[in-house]
Parts: structure tokens; sequence; C-alpha cells
């Protein structure tokens, strides 16, 4: 080996050693844990290995529900939440005026505080001894009868958490598809303009492919972190998550670890060992969908 | 189809918000464009050249003034109605289609009575493309192509509608000097094929020139001069225009009108008729040089800098307005190096007298 490689090493060493300690060693531990039944942390033992962690997860109806609501949160909110930024940037970078209020005003849920954000839907949908809530109120104008948002019924609560999700995450999206907007040379425009191009037709056959990376971009975080998701349903449902069906993957894992019920990383482990595999699997696909779809300069 | 603008006049407002003034960058522009020919518009940069061509297409709105294609008044009309084509500057090829898809894009834009099935509109944008002589690019991306054959796809989807009036922006700015030469020759043939009118913008004189039909020669935002190239090079209008065509460029002095002759500094180069004694500048071309022993302009010699077919003599002289003093002539002359000095004569034809003041042309009579 000569000189200059063992350099190149060097080099990396500082980098490698916090990857190594902080992320790869702890990601086959949990490989290695998801194998292990019944392991405890405390007296570091375990009585025997095979996939007992994953049948047993597999056949938990807290962990089942888990997957069914992380699933129909990303399939709702990914889609939902991207074409809406899509929208709004889009009418964003076609005004003049007061563009820069309405940027601060769609950018301000990004900087404000996810509990807080929480509180606020608690005013608007929850139901008191004394009020119905905002949302209640407007409803009943329609003629609905009050619906039980917090604590009533799946759907319900379901809509609560989409909207909640939806309404937390665009802020980031709009923010970049502007910018991503704001990249696209005018000439573009100016050329379709002249060839009498309808706007509708700009839109769908300039604009989208010249922002598709970025648009590609956030669809795959946004897959990523609606998986991920569990701040969102802890902020409006409590820490019981399990017990108002309202539960997400990592708060299994999490509940699993350190929830009243907790005390598992066996199952913790495995549990987290399957979103990876899910996060992975979708990944994948859009990636290879992308390879046909998406323009790259 | 002729072009006509008519009092023509674009004002932007003042970027300074502290100064209310307004930035005219089009000013009062009347000019006809005879039908199937090619213009120049010609200027340094900030001209307004650019400005003049975004009316025409019918990007931008005019302040005042009228714009008509033929008899049709289109200053109203926006661009996609107008039947124009334009090639930008930087192409404006769309990046994620194919040549072929670039060049069918306007026709797929068409609706109404005007829509073409699609052999129709495949036929056409392959004439299209056999025009510019990129039928065998079709199914390349522009990213995949010269800049020449990007001019080209551009140029073909400009004509593949086969508009009324074509435009185009900056032709040959981003090509290199040969591919310069080769394009230009070939818009020329294409225009003549096509025999489209043809508005195209340059701040290149020698490129305005060598193509045009007419050149209209531009500055902040005022017509200067509008003419054949080789009329308004020989007979220019003031002394902007002359600075501003030929190379090497013009060679300017400080000049009087004095007893009915012209002096350049102490020397008397011959004698004009009928003109107010005044200070004023002289142009003299290059070209309008000859060497003579006993010639009547004295210039301190610098150089000799030989070119094949001609010589360029370099001089000074102290009430030259250029540092530099250059006189090309052929190269049959022998010039004596060893001599501080180099005497002229001058070719009256080649010879611009301009007012000091207004730097406007002062005509005499040639003997």
């Amino acid at each position: 080996m000569d000189k200059k490689n063992w350099k190149g090493w060097l080099y990396l060493l500082p980098a490698i050693l916090f990857l190594g300690v902080f992320m790869v060693y702890p990601l086959i531990d949990v490989f290695v844990y998801s194998f292990e039944e019944g392991y405890n942390f405390a007296s570091q033992t375990y009585y025997g290995t095979g996939t007992y962690n994953y049948s047993y997860i597999l056949h938990d109806p807290y962990f089942l529900q888990a997957v069914q609501n992380t699933f129909l949160l990303v399939i709702i909110t990914v889609p939902v939440s991207t074409g809406l930024a899509l929208l709004i940037s889009a009418g964003l970078s076609s005004i003049k005026p007061l563009r820069e209020l309405y940027q601060t005003i769609y950018f301000l849920p990004y900087v404000t505080n996810t509990l807080a954000v929480g509180l606020v839907f608690m005013i608007l949908f929850k139901k008191t001894a004394y009020t119905d809530g905002l949302v209640n109120l407007m409803l009943q104008w329609f003629g609905a009868g009050p619906v039980d948002f917090i604590d009533g019924p799946y759907w319900a609560k379901m809509f609560v958490l989409c909207f909640y999700t939806i309404w937390v995450v665009m802020p980031f999206k709009i923010l970049i598809l502007t910018s991503a907007l704001a990249s696209v040379n005018q000439d573009y425009y100016n050329a379709a303009k002249v060839d009498g191009t309808s706007k509708f037709r700009i839109f769908l056959k300039i604009t989208l492919p010249m922002i598709s990376p970025m648009l590609f971009y956030l669809i795959i975080t946004g897959f990523i972190g609606a998986f991920k998701a569990y701040s969102d349903a802890v902020a409006l449902f409590g820490t019981d998550l399990n017990a108002a069906g309202m539960n997400t993957i990592v708060g299994y894992v999490y509940d699993m670890l350190y929830g009243n019920s907790g005390g598992y990383p066996s199952y913790a482990s495995a549990a987290a060992i399957i979103l990876f595999v899910i996060v992975l699997t979708i990944t994948c696909i859009n990636l290879l969908v992308s390879r046909k779809k998406v323009y790259y300069s | 189809m002729k072009v006509v603008l008519q009092n023509l006049t674009k004002k932007f407002p003042s970027r300074n918000r502290k100064v209310r003034e307004e930035v005219v960058a089009v000013n009062d522009f009347c000019f006809e464009i005879p039908d199937g020919k090619l213009v120049g518009l010609l200027g340094p940069s900030g001209c307004g050249k650019s400005t003049t061509l975004s009316l025409l297409c019918g990007l931008q709105k005019p302040t005042s003034g009228r714009i008509f294609f033929g008899e049709d008044d289109v200053t109203e009309l926006p661009a996609e109605k107008r039947g124009v084509g334009v090639v930008f500057q930087n192409y404006a090829l769309y990046p994620h289609l194919t040549v072929r898809q670039n060049i069918l894009f306007p026709l797929e834009n068409l609706k109404g009575a005007e829509k073409l099935t699609k052999t129709q509109m495949l036929e056409k944008a392959n004439e299209a493309a056999k025009l510019v002589q990129i039928d065998d690019l079709m199914d390349r991306k522009p990213s995949e192509l010269s800049g020449g054959q990007q001019q080209r796809v551009a140029i073909a989807r400009a004509l593949v509608k086969m508009p009324r009036v074509l435009l185009l922006d900056e032709p040959l700015s981003n090509l290199d000097a040969r591919l310069r030469l080769q394009t230009r020759e070939e818009i020329r043939r294409i225009q003549k094929e096509t025999k489209i009118t043809t508005v195209f913008v340059t701040h290149d004189q020698e490129e305005a020139m060598s193509i045009s039909d007419m050149i209209v020669v531009m500055k902040q935002g005022v017509i200067q001069q509008i003419g054949k190239p080789q009329e308004v090079y020989d007979s220019p209008a003031n002394l902007f225009v002359a600075k501003f065509l030929g190379t090497p460029p013009i060679n300017v002095f400080r000049g009087e009108i004095k007893d009915g002759r012209l002096y350049i500094g102490e020397n008397a180069l011959f004698p004009v008729k009928g003109i107010p004694g005044q200070e004023v500048f002289v142009g003299i071309r290059p070209e309008g040089f000859v060497l003579d022993e006993n010639g009547p302009l004295v210039c301190r010699l610098g150089g000799v800098e030989v070119m094949g077919r001609d010589i360029s003599v370099v001089s000074t002289h102290k009430a030259s307005e250029n540092s530099n003093i250059r006189a090309i002539i052929s190269a049959e002359n022998k010039v004596d190096t060893s001599s501080q000095t180099v005497r002229f004569s001058v070719k009256q034809s080649k010879v611009f007298v301009f007012a000091k003041k207004t730097e406007e042309r002062i005509y005499f009579d040639m003997d």
C-alpha cells in the first residue's frame, strides 16, 4: 500500500469513527437484538435466538394497528401535501405584490414547535366540558353534528392526524418548490409563450419536468418522514397512543422500549427492522420510477 | 411580410426609487423593413436593441407607438397571435425534450382549424429539420448537441410554424469564431430560401455588416442611421456610427477648418469648400491612408504589423483621439522602419468630418 492511500484513510478516520460508533454499530446491534429472545438491558442476557420476536409483533394487534395507521398517514399525506405545496408555490411565484408576506406566513409552521402547534390543534378540535371546539362550532353552522375529533371515531382521529401532518410538512416543501420554480430560466417560458402554449401545457410540459428533481426529492423525503411519524400523534393524542388506537410504527418501537408496557428491546428492535425494510423497499421503488420520470440537467 | 414601426417608444420605470426618472429604452423609432429582407439591429449593449426585439415579438408592450406586420396592426396582439418565430440568445431549447419534440412543440399548440394530425406535424418537423440540416439528430437531447447544432434546432423550432417574421436575438454570440462564420452564412441561406422577413440583434458590427440587407445602428434608444451596410460604412451620419462600424476602427483626430482647409494639428490635409471655420473631429478609415513621402499628414512611426495581404502601419499623432493610428496599406508598399516619422496622404472619400459639438457629419464637396 502506498503512502498516499494511507494518508487518505487517516483523513477519513474521524468521520468513519463517528459514523461507525453512532450509526453502523447501533444498526448492527439492533439487527442482532431483533433475533435475541427476551433480551434484558440490565442483565445483558437473553433466552435464545430465533425469529420469535418477529412472529410476536406480527401477531400483536397494537403493531398491526400501528402499521395500518402509518400506511394510511403516508398514502394520504405525501401526495396531498406535495400537491398542495406545488399549487401554493406555483401561485406564489405568479404573484408579485405581497409575495414576501405570504412566503413568511406559509413558512411560519416550520419554525413553530410541534407541541405548541399540537396545543392549537387541541383548541381547534378537542371537545371539553365547555366547548365542542372551533371546528365543531363551524360544522354546526352547516347543520352537521358535533364530532369528537380527539377521542371519537377512528376516521375523525385519522383526519386530524393527517390534517396536522400535512400542515406541518408543507412549509418546507413550499420553500423548496418556490426556489425551484424561481430557478427555471425565464427564456423557456418566453419561448413557449411566443409559440402560443397554453398556461396549463407550459406547467405540465415545461415547469414540471424542470422542477422534477426537487419534486422527487420532496416525495422521497416525504415518504421517509411520514413513515417515521411519531411526535405529531403524541402532540394530538397524548402518550398512550395504543389506547387511542392512533399509534405509529415508531411510536410502537418507543412504547416497547420506554412506554408503560415497555422494557422489551427485542420486540422494539424487530419492529424497527421491519420499518427499515418497508422504507427501503418504498425508496427503491421511488428510485426506479424516477429514472423514467425525472429529468436531471 | 413587411414590418413597420411607427413612433415606437418603450420606457421603463427607474430602478432607483429616489430618482423618479424613466429609462427610455426605445425612443421614437420609425422605420420600415421591406418584405423578405434580413435586417440587423446593431448597437452597443444597453442601446435598446433587445427591447426592440421584445416589442416586435410581443413579450413587452410599447409605451407608445404602433407596430404593423404588413397591413395588420399587431401592437395590441399578444405574442402567440403575431405569428413570429423567435430564436433566443441562449436558444431556450427545452432540455428534457429531444430535438424532434422540441421542433414539434410549437405545432402541438395549434388549436381549432389550424390543428394538424400527427403525421402532418412530423412531416413539417422533418421539413424544418432538413432546412437547417439536422435531420439526422432528431432523437438527441439538446445537451448532446454542439453549440452550432443547438442553434440550428432553435432556428428549426422558430421556423416550423412558418412565421410571418423571424426574430433572432444575438444568434451567434454563444458560438466560437469559426462556427460563427459558418452559422452566419447558414442564417443567410435559410433566410433566402424561406424568404421570411428576419430581424436580428447583434453588437458585432462585422456580423451585421456581413449578412444584413439593411442595418439599423442604435445608441441609447435612438436610431443613429439606417441603410445598406456598405452605404452606412461609406457614409456614416455621425461620429458614433463612424466609430462603431469597421475593424480596425476608424482613426479619429481633433482637427479644424481654417481658411477653407481641413487641418489636423499643423498638417493641412486638403481644401474643403463652403464650410465656415470651426473645430471638428476628423475620422479617417484605416484604408484611407496612402504612404506618400510628401504627404501632408506627418505621424510618428510606432511599428509595422504584417498581415500577409496587407500591412498595418501603427503610428501616433498628437492630435489623435485614439492612442494609436492604424493604417492598412497594401503589402506591396515598403515602409522604412528605421525612420522616426511616416507621412501619409489621404483618400478624401475615406475621410469624414464631424462637428465638434454635435458630432454630426459635416459634408463637404470632394474635388
